[in-house]
């Protein structure tokens, strides 16, 4: 792995000898994130954003591993020992606020690594795998994310059920059949309740072994960075301990105080207060929603509100939902321009913008109720969102001309560099 | 007897072939020359070998079935399957919620206006073409029996209880995607693909109706 000027585990200690014969779990962590990782000298903060979600992740563990010694996943229950959590468990309100905060902070930060990915083209190859494996890693979270808002059996945990599990529904002739069998009822109820738990729990640890995947495919041709330059020889790099565990651990600061203060200050901003009214399967919210990471994806659901071709509403929103996100396994092929770094793509950065806003759009959409003007603005917003993917970038990606590019990351470097120590002088 | 005999003489045999042939070499050349020691051109060690895996397919494949079954509904959810309403106390143009199966169910008695309405509708209008008398029993056409589920994804519509709105076509209204439905409580605008699905159930008597 890595690049030949790597540097070499090689243990002082006597014990870290024997062990490193043994079991070379040092060496591993050593060549992974310690000084045997040679990373791009120039990655800048946008590059702290995979350690966060590491972070957050581990967060989630062990803030969930805690909630499950205290809750109890039977429908006739759930709700009340989430309040005994909240009330009478020593410290419960603050661990699950945490984790459900937390949820929204890893939501956040893996968005942010995401478009980070998106516009300094770090989906390319080599390191396509790294992007397939992290749309993995991200539909993993979705559907763990869902299941855990299922589990404190309120209005919204019901009612999110009873939506999400009917897209399964919209598929023809097996669909209903499918949806009881998902629920293991004709309704959400106890058996619903339980197999989320089940699942609640066991999907964040599979996530860590995608994530295990996602970091050794990203080891093999090594970090991108902001120029989008490959690597060409050892003064391009520095050591990634203490260079980037420095600069990961500021911004894991950040992102703590961040995480703290949205917790202690205002625990309930993301959330809804309808999943404070216990669940009621003869009474829907007037205005259901999604929690705010689902908002782009649920308004695309919404755009269809009408048949076309042979195939009815219903289907088209789930499978525009769906393709919605699938689309992005075929990202690293739609995009065919060999230049990574939106910095010298003057065209893409326009649209890169355009999309940023566009998914803006359909949150909102997805926030507001199904009513007009929300109905045609999501139509647009999932009109443009399939375009910018499946139009815009294939021919951008063709008739774009790059700005001209150092030849170099230390070049790159140094020039930025001797630009800012002459506005200096100037100055 | 024999039978083993050639099978240990057949070892030797393929060594010298890929010997004498190392290029064509491989499983091929192997194969052949074993073979041809043994009258009906199958390998005793093939033959235990997809019998032995094929049969541990066999074995995982029919373990997956109870795995795949057990997410199912289970006998005391199925056992919920039948419910009795009394629909005496409903007046002409109300409507109540009741359950079954864990599921909304309204039951809606029609104002003869109502009943106009559905039926000045031309089918040709309607996503899901329905009449308000296949949709009802016979004699009992003020009595709209349905479920309180939305057929797109599964909310309750409004509309049954007093002071609801009721929708554009004044039948009911999901306020989670903006699904209109008519007196028959028939789709008519928003996503949904059908029309409020009609239970299965019987008039046990004339204000008693079983459900399923």
């Amino acid at each position: 792995m890595s690049f030949p000027w790597a540097k070499n585990y090689e243990p002082q200690q006597p014990l870290m000898k024997w062990l490193d014969e043994k079991l070379p779990l040092p060496r591993l962590v050593y060549n992974a994130v310690g000084a045997g990782y040679p990373v791009p000298r120039n990655l800048n903060y946008f590059w702290n954003f995979g350690v966060l979600a590491g972070a957050a992740l581990a967060i989630q563990i062990i803030t969930g591993i805690v909630l499950a010694m205290h809750y109890a996943a039977n429908a006739g229950v759930a709700f009340d020992s989430v309040e005994h959590i909240m009330r009478d468990v020593n410290a419960g309100w603050f661990i699950r606020y945490a984790h459900m905060n937390g949820a929204s902070m890893f939501f956040i930060v893996v968005y942010l690594h995401i478009f980070r990915g998106l516009f300094y083209g770090s989906y390319k190859a080599p390191r396509e795998m790294v992007w397939l494996l992290g749309v993995v890693i991200f539909l993993l979270m979705m559907a763990t994310a869902f299941m855990g808002y299922v589990l404190p059996w309120g209005q919204m945990s019901f009612w999110g059920a009873q939506v999400i599990t009917g897209f399964f529904s919209a598929i023809p002739v097996v669909g209903e059949p499918i949806r009881v069998w998902l629920l293991g009822g004709f309704a959400p109820d106890n058996a619903a309740l339980n197999r989320f738990f089940s699942l609640h729990y066991l999907l964040p640890f599979v996530i860590a072994g995608v994530v295990v995947l996602h970091i050794w495919a990203l080891h093999i041709p090594g970090s991108s960075n902001p120029t989008g330059i490959e690597v060409k020889d050892e003064q391009d790099t520095v050591p990634f301990h203490p260079y980037y565990t420095a600069k990961d651990g500021f911004g894991l600061g950040v992102f703590l105080i961040l995480f703290v203060a949205l917790t202690f200050f205002s625990p309930n901003l993301l959330g809804h207060a309808d999943n404070y009214i216990p669940a009621n399967p003869l009474s829907t919210p007037a205005h259901i929603v999604p929690e705010w990471y689902f908002w782009p994806f649920y308004a695309i659901l919404r755009a269809f509100t009408f048949n076309f071709l042979w195939i009815d509403a219903k289907l088209w929103g789930v499978i525009a939902m769906f393709a919605s996100i699938a689309l992005l396994f075929f990202l690293p092929w739609l995009d065919s321009s060999p230049v990574k770094s939106s910095k010298y793509r003057p065209l893409y950065r326009i649209f890169f913008w355009v999309l940023v806003a566009d998914v803006f759009l359909l949150g909102l959409c997805g926030k507001m109720p199904a009513e007009q003007p929300w109905v045609i603005l999501s139509q647009i917003g999932a009109a443009y969102y399939f375009a910018h993917f499946l139009i815009i970038l294939p021919i951008v990606s063709r008739i774009e001309r790059p700005l001209p590019m150092p030849n170099s990351i230390t070049e790159a470097v140094l020039a930025k560099h001797a630009d800012a120590s002459s506005a200096s002088a100037t100055a | 007897m024999r039978r083993v005999l050639r099978a240990q003489t057949g070892r030797p045999g393929i060594r010298a072939n890929l010997s004498v042939q190392p290029c064509k070499g491989n499983r091929m050349a192997s194969e052949t020359s074993l073979n041809a020691g043994i009258d009906d051109g199958v390998r005793r060690r093939d033959f235990i070998n997809i019998a032995a895996v094929s049969f541990a397919g066999v074995g995982a494949a029919t373990v997956v079935l109870p795995l795949v079954n057990q997410m199912n509904p289970s006998a005391d959810v199925l056992a919920l399957s039948s419910t009795e309403i009394d629909i005496s106390a409903i007046q002409s143009g109300q409507a109540i919620k009741t359950s079954w199966r864990k599921q909304p169910v309204f039951v809606r008695n029609l104002t003869p206006a109502e009943i106009a309405e559905a039926n000045k509708v031309s089918l040709g209008d309607l996503r899901d073409p329905q009449t308000l008398a296949e949709r009802t029993k016979e004699g009992k056409e003020n009595w709209l029996i349905t479920l309180g589920v939305c057929t797109h994804l599964g909310c309750v519509p409004l509309g049954a209880a007093e002071g609801e709105p009721r929708g554009d076509f004044g039948g009911y209204f999901c306020p989670c995607h903006g699904s209109h439905y008519d007196t028959a409580a028939r789709i008519r605008k928003g996503p949904a693909p059908t029309n409020l699905v009609v239970p299965p159930y019987e008039f046990t008597s004339d204000t008693v109706v079983t459900i399923g």
